[in-house]
């Protein structure tokens, strides 16, 4: 039996060095033992005879990292055979170098349980430590008496030099302290709790908040023990008020839920805001600007198509506009900002529109469908083509523009928008370009959809498309 | 009136306040006074501080700024035909009760928020003095969520983004009829507009590429929004269908699911009764499956009975009952996607599985060794030792794995 000494309980220096050498002089894990100096928790082991193990001059061995990490934590697990495991792995990795991505293995498993609930008790360190104010000669100062339910003293004092540098602080816990004096951090001996503070005037404050958040209504104890173990409750000044809240629960909810409704409180019910219910339907109005318009499509419920919507999204121009140029409907981005074309789609019309020697300014954009039509995909909504009731149904926002506006030409942008101008589905690459006389008066003109362009898979194709779609805008142009 | 004590109003105003869900201190952008000046942290995980006794997390100091409010929404404690006591804080007492409570290590920051008084606009000015007080004249370091009050102001939505970690507008009923008959002040088209205003923003504070200097921080913990489970008449799957929307549309980072708890001095309009506990611990499962799991709102709507899902089993083990001809799974050879549509495998399982079958094949006793219980996951996959035979299809499935029991409720009722 090869016994090794390591200098303290979370001694991972010494661990190292020891199982370093105790592999290097082929000890098998079965006939070697570790030893924390001091701790005479060896108890028979003591008895035992040391037998020093000679410092074997080969070479280094390699380890991977993650054995390295990994050993790190579960040496602060207070099971007293954690050096035992640690060193079964190490002697292991000898001839399964890939042991530590087989998280099924016992041993592998094992580590990593301890490692977690190392973890877990470093978590709950920085949750659970309650700082009490003292005063001394150097002025306010901060003390909390706080026991880890694994050695995670050291671990994890960093947490609150980073959270509170500019306190002076101590945490002191029966394994060691650790003290901040506003510029470095210093580790002293065990403590007692006796020697911190008992007691703190903000604490009543604290209490009552807590007992104030609590809902009596969904009483859930098993859920609040497994998160907030009650080996941590003598230490916690709110956990003195658990039995009581606990156990006034259930009347108090019982209460509420019989108690009749009172009566309005009069009073103060004269303040009352004004409803924001729009009073009627308002998606029937015959709007006299556009500004009305706008308004009026914000209560459209002509098809479902709102529900989903951010917003009703009106079109944008001057009302003497000569051209009116009609999208299919209103994207994501444009359903978050509330104006039409500022897409990505409608980055591409702008772009050609300057091409073709349109001024965006002099134009009124609008859509054949208000509303954003989609379906959610995770975090994105995909397009989804309006169908022909939607766009039937939305042309009564469209007639409107139309009459309100009264453009020289109208130009549609793809099928969905021809079909919301013309009241029939165009095929739009027979029809391209051919002016279409209108019963308004205005002259009609089909052309692809920007996005068409967006879509496009090869270059060459898109520079041509985009070459013949300016050409479209020119050809209005010159009609204007 | 009386003036109330410190201690009276911190009562009062938590009361008020405890019925909003969110509790997340997470996710924001990493923080520290290691340089010598100001109080507090933020290093990605959230902590709770502390739990009470009905299971929830205490990890901010969640308050009301008052709750006087001029709003008469029928689920609320604080409507404005409410007899509940009222009490308000100052600025200043809200900015020392934050930082009295950090020092000693109760809270992770504060979560503010308000009734409505006088105006949207005055409301949310009020929050953002709170938050810019803390920023600047503390130097505080420490999470802040602040409720965005949806009428208020692009600018004063804007500046609170600049101070607050995470910003949130509850939706609260899933039905915008009902929130149209339930809170007659309320327009849920406004408050999707603010949530919109708040996506955009944040996206343009994400840096791009090509940005040499990085744009002022907006909201980094991102946005949230709370929906009352039980007081609209809403089924489970249109809950659901909403949530989905919220997700797609503004980016958000949690929905959360209020059971409607009864709550003293209750209006007339709604029916008073335990909250629905194990309704609302079903949509939570359901939303994590449609974030993390890769399932669809549909999909899980499949298994469900008028709308609502099962009560008395999970809805992926629903799901996968309902879909057996999916199944058996082969945990050694399944893509990834399959896999966590196993019952029983959660992420984790599933990566750690994913990372150890490329050395060894997996038996059903590593299977064990990486979750819970083998036994709810064993008719659904096969392994180097284990095929389920019959198992899968077998009839009396749903009884083998979940026997029946009278429908659980989360409570001690």
């Amino acid at each position: 039996m090869r016994v090794e000494t390591l200098a303290h309980e979370i001694d991972i220096d010494g661990w190292r060095a020891a199982a370093r050498r105790l592999r290097l002089a082929g000890v098998a894990p079965e006939n070697a033992r570790f030893r924390v100096a001091g701790s005479g928790q060896g108890g028979l082991l003591d008895q035992i005879e040391e037998t020093p193990v000679e410092a074997a001059p080969a070479p280094a061995f390699a380890v991977p990292k993650a054995f390295l990490d990994l050993a790190g934590e579960v040496i602060l697990h207070r099971s007293a055979d954690r050096f035992d495991l640690m060193y079964r792995l190490l002697w292991r990795l000898r001839d399964e170098p890939n042991l530590m991505r087989i998280t099924t293995d016992r041993d592998v498993a094992d580590a990593l349980e301890r490692a977690k609930n190392v973890s877990r008790a470093s978590h709950k360190m920085k949750a659970f430590v309650r700082f009490r104010r003292i005063e001394d000669q150097a002025g306010e100062a901060w003390v909390a008496w706080f026991e880890p339910a694994h050695r995670v003293l050291e671990k994890t004092a960093g947490f609150f030099v980073r959270r509170f540098a500019t306190m002076r602080w101590s945490i002191l816990t029966p394994d060691g302290s650790a003290m901040w004096d506003g510029e470095s951090l210093a580790f002293g001996p065990p403590a007692t709790r006796d020697m911190a503070p008992d007691g703190d005037a903000v604490e009543d404050y604290w209490k009552t908040y807590y007992a104030s958040t609590f809902n009596p209504a969904r009483l859930k104890t098993k859920t609040m023990q497994g998160e907030m173990p009650k080996r941590y409750w003598k230490n916690l000044p709110e956990a003195s008020l658990i039995p009581e809240l606990t156990a006034l629960s259930a009347v108090r909810t019982t209460t509420m839920v019989e108690a009749a409704p009172t009566p309005v409180n009069a009073r103060l019910a004269r303040a009352v805001a004004p409803d924001a219910r729009v009073s009627g339907s308002v998606d029937d109005v015959v709007a006299a600007t556009l500004p009305e318009l706008d308004r009026a499509i914000q209560g459209c419920r002509r098809c479902p198509l709102w529900r989903d919507a951010t917003q009703g999204v009106c079109g944008e121009g001057p009302r003497q506009a000569k051209l009116m140029v009609v999208g299919e409907q209103p994207g994501d981005q444009e359903d978050l900002a509330g104006k039409p074309f500022v897409g990505p789609a409608g980055q591409v019309f702008n772009a050609a529109l300057e091409d073709a020697g349109i001024d965006r300014a002099d134009v009124y954009v609008t859509n054949a469908v208000k509303h954003f039509k989609h379906e959610p995909r995770g975090k994105r909504r995909l397009h989804k083509t309006p169908n022909a009731g939607e766009v039937t149904a939305c042309r009564w926002w469209l007639d409107q523009e139309r009459r309100l506006v009264k453009p020289k030409v109208i130009l549609a942008l793809g099928g969905t928008a021809g079909l919301g101008v013309l009241g029939r589905k165009p095929a739009v690459t027979r029809e391209r370009g051919q002016p279409i006389a209108l019963e308004d008066g205005a002259t009609g003109l089909i052309t692809v959809h920007p996005s068409y362009l967006l879509r496009l898979p090869d270059e060459a194709g898109r520079v041509r498309e985009r070459a013949a779609f300016v050409e479209d805008l020119k050809a209005v142009r010159r009609l204007l | 009136m009386a003036q109330l004590d410190l201690r009276r109003k911190l009562s009062i105003l938590a009361d008020a306040a405890k019925y909003d869900a969110s509790c997340a201190s997470s996710g924001t952008s990493k923080r520290s006074s290691a340089d010598g000046k100001g109080l507090g942290s933020t290093e990605g995980m959230g902590i709770c501080h502390a739990y009470t006794p009905d299971g929830r997390c205490v990890s901010l100091l969640k308050i009301l700024l008052t709750n006087f409010c001029v709003y008469d929404c029928a689920y609320c404690i604080n409507r404005v035909s409410s007899n509940v006591e009222r009490a308000r804080f100052s600025v200043e007492e809200v900015v020392k009760l934050t930082l009295d409570f950090y020092r000693r290590n109760y809270i992770e920051g504060l979560f503010l928020s308000s009734g409505i008084i006088r105006s949207g606009d005055y409301t949310m000015e009020q929050l953002v003095r709170v938050a810019r007080s803390l920023r600047e004249d503390h130097q505080f370091r420490g999470y802040i969520h602040l409720k965005l009050i949806p009428e208020a102001d692009p600018l004063l939505v804007e500046e609170a983004g600049l101070y607050a970690d995470r910003l949130s507008a509850n939706i609260e009923l899933p039905r915008d009829e009902a929130i149209r008959r339930l809170a007659p002040q309320k327009d849920p088209g406004v408050i999707k507009k603010a949530m919109g205003q708040v996506r955009l923003k944040v996206e343009a504070a994400r840096p791009g590429k090509k940005d040499r200097a990085k744009p002022p921080k907006f909201a980094p913990a991102g946005q949230s929004t709370q929906l009352i489970v039980g007081a609209d008449g809403a089924p489970d799957t249109e809950i659901m269908a909403r949530s989905a929307s919220l997700y797609g549309g503004y980016g958000l980072k949690r929905v959360y699911y209020s059971a409607f708890s009864p709550i003293p001095d209750s209006s007339a309009i709604l029916p008073v009764s335990r909250p629905p506990l194990m309704r609302e611990h079903r949509l939570y499962q359901a939303d994590w499956l449609m974030r993390f799991y890769g399932f669809s709102a549909p999909e899980i709507g499949q298994s469900a009975t008028d709308g609502m899902l099962d009560l008395a089993i999970d809805p992926k083990l629903a799901w996968a009952l309902n879909s057996r001809e999916q199944f058996p799974v082969d945990v050694n050879s399944a893509p990834r996607e399959m896999l966590l549509r196993v019952p029983g495998l959660g992420v984790k399982s599933v990566n750690r599985m994913i990372q150890v079958r490329r050395w060894k094949a997996l038996r059903l006793e590593d299977v064990g060794r990486l979750t819970r219980s083998v036994d709810k996951i064993r008719p659904f996959i096969t392994a180097l030792d284990w095929t389920p035979g019959g198992l899968t299809d077998a009839v009396d499935l749903r009884q083998r794995i979940a026997p029946e029991r009278p429908p659980e409720q989360l409570s001690l009722f």
